[in-house]
């Protein structure tokens, strides 16, 4: 081991946990304001990535360019999704019944994509892919750069719009208390359907930079899902702050297990670190701890 | 009814011999028996685990490593470890659910699936467990055409205790207090229901039956790999039989079991086409929690009761129209 492999993991972590932080940002918001877990993020990730490899391989669009259209795209989709089966959930098991649904949802996306793009695997492919430059004595390629930096702006934007819109507040008043928020006007319902269409948009950028760093198919989604979960579980469930500082953790953390121990050990060891958290936090590392939890 | 329908189980096998159909039979009965025990802890205390396959895995890795190593003959002295695998299975819940059960529902989901995960990987990497090249059991020397029987009884034997144990349970202080968990925990607790230890045990409880399953199904198949037996879809696959069945209910994980693998070993026989087999599972799955959100039996009862309220209504209002019509 030497220190400029650990630098290189520290800095892989940041750069990548960043994206992770985006796609889980999603889900942690549509759990916040909805009591959904959206299953079905993981195959939607997995459905940007598919668009962009389209609108690239076929259309000549490139990868940031093409989110101009994916990203809408998966907005609808996220809309029509609530629409015709979230509202549809009623009664004690909402949440239970809501892990079901959409699963199986993501069974049905992933065996349209299984059909449309085969199982072998593909890869995006840009010039900033292939490129590599220079920091600190480390090649890092641009894509991790340029995804970083495509993360960080579109989680800015969230920011922004969360706490310095009137829309943004009424999302934050409805992630709070659902029946507060109705009590003082707020159309929750409307409030809902639009935060899970974004929750769902947000993987049309996630799954760009996840496919341009990864070779991917439909069945990686199982891969994904699992992951995105428990950084929202260790983020703390419903906590914007907790579901970025989660990912960034994991990502690093398995890094540099890889560097100092052996790749097969770091997932391992990040599950382990995150049943140590929540035996210690159970509300996770930001998440608040309500008083009655249905 | 119970009676009857056991009846026609038992001689299903003497009646339809052909080895595909009595085959699917045997996995349908596993099943039913992993989805029952399941539903003896979640569907009463409403905490809905997604990490079955840990046990599930852990009785099948039981059967192949102790019948490996100890070099036994295949056949039906191996049966006798399917009792140890349901206890080593026990062992394991309790750690693990000391862990998930730390949490309430929503957080206990995603926890169950975490530590899945953990021994997913454990199974995969650790030197024991034969890595990823999997474990081959003691070749079982029965003639083909008769070879799914004994684990057919043994496993309709396992169908039959967990049901009893179910109702049992359900019948039982132990299982109020479980079903007072599911209704308000808060509640419960403030009531002086020791929830921690109420809940442990229950979850600790139903790995028995699966644990057992898991072993059987891995002499079943002769050979086990990790993918195969620590299987995330099996965990999903057990909690949507319950739910499709009647989540909570004695009869809904049986007909949900029965229902649902039988159709899905069906469709994978008529659909070579495996993408095209997800498609209409998913929408299969979609539609049945959309339109009968309470599961069959909840949704078959619901309707039986308002038929009868309403004949109750229209005598209430028509007092003639029942007489002419008794």
């Amino acid at each position: 081991m030497n220190s400029s492999a650990l630098i290189h993991a520290l800095l892989d972590g940041v750069l990548t946990g960043s994206v992770y932080a985006l796609m889980a940002t999603g889900l942690t918001l549509i759990f916040g304001v909805m009591n959904i877990i959206n299953i079905a993020q993981g195959i939607l990730v997995i459905l940007g990535a598919y668009l962009s490899y389209t609108l690239s391989v076929h259309f000549g669009i490139d990868l940031f360019a093409g989110l101009v259209i994916t990203i809408p795209t998966l907005f609808v989709v996220g809309i029509v999704v609530e629409r015709f089966f979230m509202t549809k959930l009623k009664g004690p098991e909402r949440t239970s019944m809501s892990i079901l649904v959409t699963y199986a949802i993501a069974l049905i996306i992933e065996g349209a994509l299984n059909m449309i793009y085969s199982i072998n695997d593909v890869q995006l492919k840009a010039w900033y892919v292939n490129q590599s430059f220079r920091v600190f004595g480390l090649w890092i390629p641009y894509i991790y750069m340029f995804g970083f930096f495509l993360a960080v702006a579109l989680l800015g934007a969230l920011y922004v719009m969360l706490y310095r819109t009137r829309f943004g507040a009424s999302i934050r008043a409805s992630l709070a208390d659902q029946t507060a928020a109705a009590l003082i006007g707020i159309n929750v319902k409307r409030v809902s359907t639009i935060c899970f269409g974004l929750g769902v948009a947000v993987t049309a950028a996630g799954g760009m930079v996840y496919g341009a760093t990864n070779a991917f198919n439909a069945s990686t989604s199982y891969d994904l899902i699992s992951r995105l979960l428990t950084i929202i579980v260790l983020g703390g469930m419903g906590s914007l702050g907790g579901a970025l500082l989660a990912a960034i953790l994991m990502v690093t953390l398995g890094d540099v297990i890889a560097v100092v121990w052996s790749p097969i050990w770091s997932t391992p060891t990040y599950f382990f670190v995150l049943v140590i958290v929540l035996s210690l936090r159970p509300q996770g590392l930001v998440g608040k701890l309500s008083v009655r939890e249905a | 009814m119970w009676s009857l329908a056991l009846v026609v189980l038992v001689v299903f096998p003497l009646i339809v011999t052909n080895p595909t159909y009595t085959a699917i039979a045997v996995s349908t009965l596993l099943f039913m028996a992993c989805t029952t025990s399941w539903n003896m802890f979640s569907g009463y205390s409403g905490y809905v685990s997604l990490g079955s396959a840990i046990f599930y895995g852990c009785g099948a890795y039981t059967m192949a490593l102790v019948s490996s190593h100890a070099h036994m003959a295949g056949g039906g002295a191996q049966f006798w470890l399917v009792p140890l695998a349901g206890l080593v299975a026990m062992v394991v819940a309790v750690p693990v659910g000391a862990i998930a059960l730390r949490v309430r529902r929503h957080t206990f989901v995603v926890i169950t699936i975490a530590l899945f995960f953990v021994f997913q990987t454990l199974a995969i990497n650790a030197s024991f467990t034969g890595g990823s090249a999997g474990i081959s059991l003691p070749l079982i020397p029965w003639l083909f055409n008769y070879y799914n029987l004994p684990f057919y009884y043994v496993a309709l034997g396992m169908v039959v205790f967990a049901t009893l144990l179910s109702a049992g349970v359900r019948r039982s202080r132990f299982g109020l207090q479980l079903l007072a968990i599911r209704d308000d925990e808060d509640r419960a607790l403030g009531l002086g229901v020791r929830v921690t230890a109420v809940k442990l045990t229950g979850f600790t409880m139903s790995a028995f039956t699966i644990g057992m399953a898991g072993a059987v199904y891995a002499m079943f198949i002769g050979q086990i790999y990790p993918q195969f037996v620590f299987d995330p879809t099996f965990d999903i696959t057990v909690a949507l039989m319950a739910f499709l069945g009647g989540f909570g209910t004695l009869l809904g994980p049986l007909l949900g079991g029965l229902i649902l693998e039988a159709s899905q070993q069906y469709l994978v026989l008529s659909f070579s086409n495996g993408s095209l087999y997800l498609i209409l599972f998913g929408v299969l799955f979609l539609l049945v929690i959309l339109f009968m959100p309470q599961g069959i039996v909840g949704g078959v009862s619901q309707w039986w009761a308002l038929r009868a309220l309403k004949r109750e209504m229209v005598s209430m209002t028509d007092p003639e129209a029942v007489g002419a019509n008794p």
